[in-house]
């Protein structure tokens, strides 16, 4: 019962942060996340068709990545997460309806295409951004970026135990597949699914327990209703500067795209 | 210093929505300094006990002092200071992103300024010779590692007294041995709760028995492992080949 299992086990949020000292991995974190939110918020509102302002973010993104020095592979492997949304893109133009073009010999349409180039440039943009937010900033440093941005205490603490919990979540859930796995049960089809409902239903049994432990224990260190702040630096100008580069470079694009 | 002895005085509990008294009528005396193993079966009563150390059960009949302070609402903040409680998983006890971050909980909430909250942080984890996994995430240790590091969280809230519910629950022999060694190196009374049998005899001169939600044997912890029926009707029982006259 005491948690002995874990060690050893490789996956979960905490290995998302690709290790290095390059200059984006040294910013502050929170100058991150406000400049990640800031390039994905430009890119966003950048007309359809204006291609080459979306040349501009791909270029900002595509330098910050080799900036930080994350392998083409990680990007290409975590970019994986939008394919449904390309998926979905390249149904766009045959579906939909309005003025057709002819392209290769089958009509598509015109609408339709700019769609499916909206959502495609978008997402592979706006995931690059957040890949690089996550592959230099850990976790912590996320949400205590997060905590010194002013957002409620409150969610903080609720994001915070989550990902402290996860992991030991997902390997309570493996451990019951291994057991039922060990007694033979194969499931292939939807009513085989009872054994992994009601082990579903037992994992949130389990889960609530833990928070009460949880809270118990948080309460026998003197917990009154509100963590503690522990840690309080402030963010250094230059780090704001550096960090405003990319967003500020794609809000150029973005104004000359909505004026030209 | 008399502020370190707990007194337990005719402790009665039942969960809501039972009638079964799961302590019915237990009383304890520990002075300061002593390491007191409490041993029991499953059920006996003993994790219930342990909360109601740390007033997270309240009193429902008996009493119960803490040194000078009797237990109650207005004393709580000051009584879970002095009582440290481990709790049995470590994973319930350890919830922030970091050791660092866990150490300095319960200071940060006792109103430790935070200037001072990293020599805190320092001194007990150096308590417990675990220095070296400050910067670490706390589920990425090993089992003895996290066992360090809980002791540490309540070490920097600087307890008059240890309450460990099960602590060699989850070790391995290295573990268990590194364990005992440091609760002998740690001058707070402790109290150890456990059926680890051989491992009370090796951390604590005095054990108390809990059956049936009372004390039912208290003294030498030699003498109370010696007495074969005593631990049969209590179903407790030394594990295979393990002789107490021998060591």
């Amino acid at each position: 019962m005491a948690g002995g299992h874990v060690e050893g086990r490789v996956g979960g949020v905490g290995h998302l942060v690709v290790h290095g000292h390059s200059p984006v991995h040294r910013l502050a974190p929170e100058a991150k996340v406000v400049a990640t939110f800031a390039f994905v918020i430009c890119v966003a509102l950048t007309p359809r068709e204006q291609i080459w302002a979306f040349g501009v973010h791909a270029a900002v993104a595509i330098s910050i990545v080799a900036l930080a020095g994350v392998p083409t592979r990680v990007l290409l492997a975590r970019l994986a997460v939008i394919i449904p949304f390309l998926t979905f893109a390249v149904l766009v133009p045959f579906v939909a309806g309005g003025e057709e073009v002819d392209v290769l010999g089958v009509g598509l349409s015109r609408d339709g295409l700019w769609g499916a180039w909206n959502v495609a440039a978008k997402a592979s943009i706006g995931a690059t951004a957040s890949i690089i937010l996550s592959a230099t900033t850990s976790v912590p440093e996320i949400l205590k970026a997060l905590t010194r941005l002013r957002v409620p205490r409150v969610l903080v603490s609720i994001m915070s135990f989550m990902m402290r919990y996860l992991d030991l979540l997902v390997d309570q859930l493996g451990r019951m597949r291994t057991s039922m796995t060990a007694r033979c049960h194969d499931p292939r089809w939807l009513w085989q699914a009872k054994p992994i409902a009601s082990s579903a239903g037992a994992l949130f049994v389990r889960s609530y327990e833990r928070g009460e432990r949880v809270h118990q224990a948080m309460l026998s260190r003197g917990f009154s209703g509100t963590m503690p702040d522990t840690e309080e630096r402030a963010t250094p100008g230059a780090d704001w500067a550096r960090a405003a580069l990319p967003p500020v470079v794609a809000l150029a694009a973005l104004l000359s795209a909505v004026v030209l | 210093m008399s502020c370190t002895t707990i007194e337990v005085s005719d402790l009665r509990f039942t969960y809501p929505g039972s009638h079964h008294h799961v302590l019915d009528g237990l009383s304890a005396s520990i002075a300061e300094g002593e390491r007191v193993a409490l041993l029991g079966p499953n059920g006996s009563g003993k994790t219930t006990f342990v909360l109601h150390l740390n007033g997270l059960l309240t009193l429902q009949f008996g009493s119960i002092r803490i040194g000078d302070l009797e237990m109650g609402e207005e004393n709580l903040p000051e009584i879970r200071r002095r009582v440290g409680a481990v709790f049995q998983d470590a994973d319930d006890q350890l919830f922030m992103q970091s050791v660092r971050e866990d150490v300095a909980f319960g200071p940060a909430n006792l109103g430790v300024p935070r200037a001072e909250l990293d020599a805190v942080v320092e001194r007990a984890l150096g308590q417990v010779g675990a220095e070296a996994l400050i910067d670490r995430t706390p589920h990425h240790l090993s089992g003895g590692e996290k066992r360090r590091v809980a002791i540490a969280t309540v070490l920097a809230m600087d307890p008059h007294a240890l309450v460990l519910d099960e602590p060699t629950s989850g070790l391995d022999p290295v573990g268990r041995r590194e364990l005992a060694e440091l609760l002998a190196g740690l001058p707070q009374t402790q109290l150890v709760v456990t059926h680890d049998l051989p491992f009370a005899l090796q951390t604590c001169p005095r054990s108390m028995i809990v059956s049936g939600g009372r004390v039912v044997a208290d003294g030498s912890t030699r003498e109370i492992l010696s007495n074969a029926e005593l631990l049969a009707a209590n179903r407790l029982e030394l594990p295979y080949g393990f002789d107490v006259s021998s060591l």
